[in-house]
């Protein structure tokens, strides 16, 4: 269905699902109970979640395919949302134009970037696209300030025209982002019993994105084009000496990965109208390829999984201060709670890139494949006992029926 | 797979379906708030944002015990604080308006991004009704624009940049530090006494709005003293070695430079014009010196030896009320009940962040309500005392506290490691104030009071 064989829908459906539910899935605690801290349905963490998917579902597109590792990918993130927040203070609230602009904007900065770095391969091509995205960064930073308002951030001002739009509401404050008069910020929240579960507009619109995101990459990968790529993550010599000049596929899949980077950015401005320099640093880059890495490069679904991971450390960890801890460890002895709160605290809080740097580590030196090989792993794990069930459940319950 | 599909199957399909999708007809209560995240248990959740990594993580963590020390005391423990001196009486420590205070922290990484997504979480997820804190004035502007948008108050810890309450002022958003003006115009007569109306100055200056506007005050109050500004280079915040940037000044022909760096950046800045002899200089004729604009305990402590003498400018400082008498009533009372707490004096940053809560607290009980636009009436042009910096005033025009501002020198000999920096003079607040459109301050826009409704 859709041009996909079964078990690639099957995959688009599990990832609809989990997409459309997530406000359940991602809030299984009651809001004021001890769990509540490990909470992650909320708006921001869950635009996060699917915009960050996307980002990485594009640096996938080529670091998996092709195998070029792209050490500047932020700079085209960055360059969507500068566009996204230039379209919010010139022409209207309106996403629309802000996301064409962000993916039309950092298309074509790809196409330069990719057109010099694309000369090179290796990691010659990763140190080109480094010094790119530095050099764009530093730009931000503190050259361009006029356009990117510094390390202060670029942000809408009750003084900007907004041509199409208005440059203040009635009621004199910043209009705020919306599709065809939807608020992104508008939020329905529905209580049952002590949970409350949050349904966003701008959830949705990024999550509706992301789907159609995952399903060109799916048709991308199992397109001519794709097996194209692949062979030349394969073997760039032969495929050179059987004729075929590899670097229009190398510059079309640069170009395509940049734009899925500035769709990213456009969407995060979208959400909350503010481009800040430092979404192009470096960390920003190297962190989209430890997502990748993380979740199984070269995999659909495994990207996506790594951006929820990383997300969520950084959201829900970080935010676990000492008298958290002290409160989980009351049940101890003082000088034993005293201890643990020390030692713990260490792993949370600010210390919580430690804690994502050991699941790193564990993942890369045992899973090599990523989270996704430890799905397949558990699957094969498990699927052998179940046909034995199903063998003596269709024996016992063909009776009964 | 469609062998399974069987009649009775789908029946027992479409009734669980049915069943579940009734369930939230049942239990889903009204949702209707009357602005966001008003409190309606027996608590009110308070968010802290503060920069517990980078350059400034020194005054994030004490600004974090500050408002720890602020909530024990609403909450009724320890000793009361500043609540005894405080000109108002509302507050019992019983909570705000009777509900117990929580909060919950989070770290801005002196980062807007971060900083955003760490306000966003407290108030999507956590419920906070205000939140306080930063320590960098772009992280501060970024994130009372959110508040701003969101719907709650922001009352703004240490942000020292003119574009707070100037161009970037927002209804929502409140300031009781001091500004880049007041520091150059409290600075500027006590530079003319020690160092004459003849000088060269040099400017390094932090590339960011905070950095921008102290520059640009710095430099307007010198040169109206008659000195003259031979350059201003502009240094990235993440940047920790500042050689690169001294060595010019050397043969630049200035004879004093102004270090506009805060945090780690100024004590590295400092340390490393030290190390290059700029003290020891003799340049047209006159000693070289060294300014500092905006100063704190905390950096001088970073710097140790070599902030002796250099002279600077401070909101508060813990030997106010000691040194300078009872105008600076509440300062013991906070000094006290902080170190008792934590075995050592507070910092400016400290100080600020906790008369921010208290004076959100108060504003809460006298408008009987949390919603952001009753308390801000209840803010907007209050006349307070008994905070540590002698009467003052929130002005309604652009949510700028007003107050006397401490112009402070690195201690020659200091006692204590808490000791480093001394008095110099209190420039009393009307030599400080200005007008709400003062060029420096122009450009921007309260606009309306948003409280998410």
């Amino acid at each position: 269905m859709l041009g996909l064989d079964r078990k690639d829908f099957i995959l688009l459906l599990v990832v609809f699902a989990l997409v459309v539910l997530a406000p359940f899935l991602l809030n299984p605690f009651p809001t004021n109970s001890a769990m509540a801290q490990f909470n992650a349905g909320y708006p921001d963490l869950m635009q996060r979640f699917v915009i960050f998917g996307i980002f990485a579902i594009g640096f996938n597109l080529l670091f998996g395919l092709t195998g070029y590792l792209s050490f500047g990918h932020a700079a085209f993130l960055g360059v969507g949302s500068y566009s996204a927040v230039w379209m919010f203070k010139l022409l209207s609230m309106s996403v629309v134009p802000a996301i064409i602009a962000s993916v039309i904007a950092s298309g074509i900065f790809a196409l330069l970037i990719g057109y010099i770095s694309l000369r090179r391969t290796g990691i010659y091509f990763s140190i080109l696209t480094l010094a790119f995205a530095q050099m764009s960064f530093n730009l931000a930073y503190s050259v361009l300030t006029p356009i990117t308002n510094g390390e202060t951030g670029l942000q809408i001002t009750l003084a900007d025209p907004r041509i199409l739009g208005v440059t203040a509401t009635e009621s004199g404050s910043i209009p705020v982002t919306n599709l065809l008069g939807a608020e992104m910020r508008s939020t329905y929240i529905m209580d049952v019993g002590t949970w409350a579960f949050q349904f966003n507009v701008g959830y949705y619109v990024c999550a509706a994105i992301m789907l159609l995101a995952f399903y060109v990459s799916v048709r991308i990968f199992r397109s001519p084009f794709g097996l194209m790529l692949r062979a030349i993550k394969a073997n760039k010599t032969r495929l050179n000496y059987t004729g075929l000049n590899i670097r229009p596929y190398t510059l079309a899949v640069f170009v395509i990965s940049g734009m899925y980077a500035g769709l990213a950015g456009g969407l995060m401005a979208s959400m909350d109208p503010l481009a800040g320099a430092e979404r192009m640093q470096w960390t920003a880059s190297g962190e989209v390829v430890l997502m990748t890495i993380l979740g199984g490069a070269g995999t659909l679904i495994g990207p996506v999984l790594g951006a929820g991971v990383i997300k969520y450390f950084e959201n829900i960890f970080s935010k676990i201060n000492s008298s958290v801890l002290e409160s989980w460890f009351a049940f101890m002895p003082e000088n034993m709670q005293h201890a643990a709160v020390y030692v713990s605290e260490h792993f949370v809080g600010p210390g919580w890139h430690l804690t994502l740097g050991l699941l790193f580590m564990l993942v890369v030196t045992f899973l090599p494949g990523g989270l996704v090989e430890g799905g397949q792993r558990l699957s094969r794990l498990f699927r052998r006992k179940p046909q034995k069930d199903a063998a003596r459940d269709s024996t016992q319950s063909n009776p009964a029926e | 797979m469609s062998n399974r599909l069987t009649r009775r199957g789908v029946l027992r399909t479409g009734a669980v379906a049915g069943a579940g999708l009734a369930v939230p007809t049942i239990f889903t209560g009204s949702s209707a708030r009357a602005y966001t995240n008003e409190p309606t248990g027996s608590s009110v959740t308070l968010g802290f944002n503060v920069p517990q990594t980078g350059p400034y993580a020194d005054e994030g963590a004490d600004e974090l015990r500050a408002f720890e020390l602020a909530v024990e005391h609403l909450n009724g423990g320890g000793d009361g604080g500043m609540m005894q001196t405080f000109s108002e009486k509302n507050l019992k420590g019983n909570g705000i308006l009777g509900k117990e205070v929580k909060f919950v922290t989070g770290d801005t990484q002196t980062k807007s991004d971060a900083a955003r997504a760490s306000a966003k979480s407290m108030i999507e997820k956590d419920g906070a009704v205000m939140i306080s804190g930063g320590s960098s004035s772009g992280v501060a502007v970024a994130v009372q624009g959110l508040c701003q948008e969101a719907g709650v108050i922001f009352m703004a810890g240490l942000t020292h940049s003119n574009d707070t309450t100037g161009k970037d002022k927002k209804a929502n958003g409140f300031r009781h530090f001091f500004n880049a003006y007041m520091s150059a115009a409290a600075l500027a007569p006590v530079l003319e006494k020690m160092y004459g109306a003849d000088r060269k100055a040099y400017h390094l200056t932090a590339d960011y709005t905070w950095g921008w506007t102290q520059q640009e005050s710095i430099q307007a109050a010198t040169e109206a003293l008659g000195w003259e500004t031979v350059n201003n280079v502009l240094t990235p915040l993440a940047q920790t070695d500042f050689s690169s940037y001294i060595a010019p000044v050397l043969n630049s022909g200035a004879d004093v430079l102004v270090l506009n760096h805060y945090g780690g950046n100024m004590v590295n800045s400092l340390t490393n014009a030290v190390q290059f002899g700029l003290r020891d200089k003799q340049v047209n004729g006159k000693n070289f010196e060294i300014v500092v604009p905006l100063y704190s305990e905390l950096m001088a402590r970073g710097a140790g030896e070599n902030i002796k003498g250099i002279p600077g400018s401070q909101n508060w400082d813990w030997k106010l009320e000691n040194q300078m008498g009872d105008r600076y009533t509440g300062t013991n009372a906070f000094v006290q009940s902080f170190g008792e707490k934590y075995g050592f004096p507070p910092s400016q940053a400290a100080h600020t962040c906790y008369a921010q809560t208290l004076l959100y607290a108060d504003a809460v009980e006298r408008a009987g309500s949390f919603d952001p636009c009753a308390v801000a009436e209840a803010l907007e042009d209050f006349e307070f005392d008994g905070l540590g910096n002698g009467p003052t005033l929130y002005r309604a025009a652009d949510h700028q506290c007003f107050k006397d501002v401490v112009v402070v020198r690195g201690k020659e000999n200091p006692e204590n490691e808490f000791d480093l920096v001394e008095i110099v003079e209190v420039t009393p607040r009307e030599q400080v104030e200005y007008a709400a459109d003062h060029p420096m301050f122009a450009g921007g826009n309260l606009g309306a009071c948003n409280s998410g409704a």
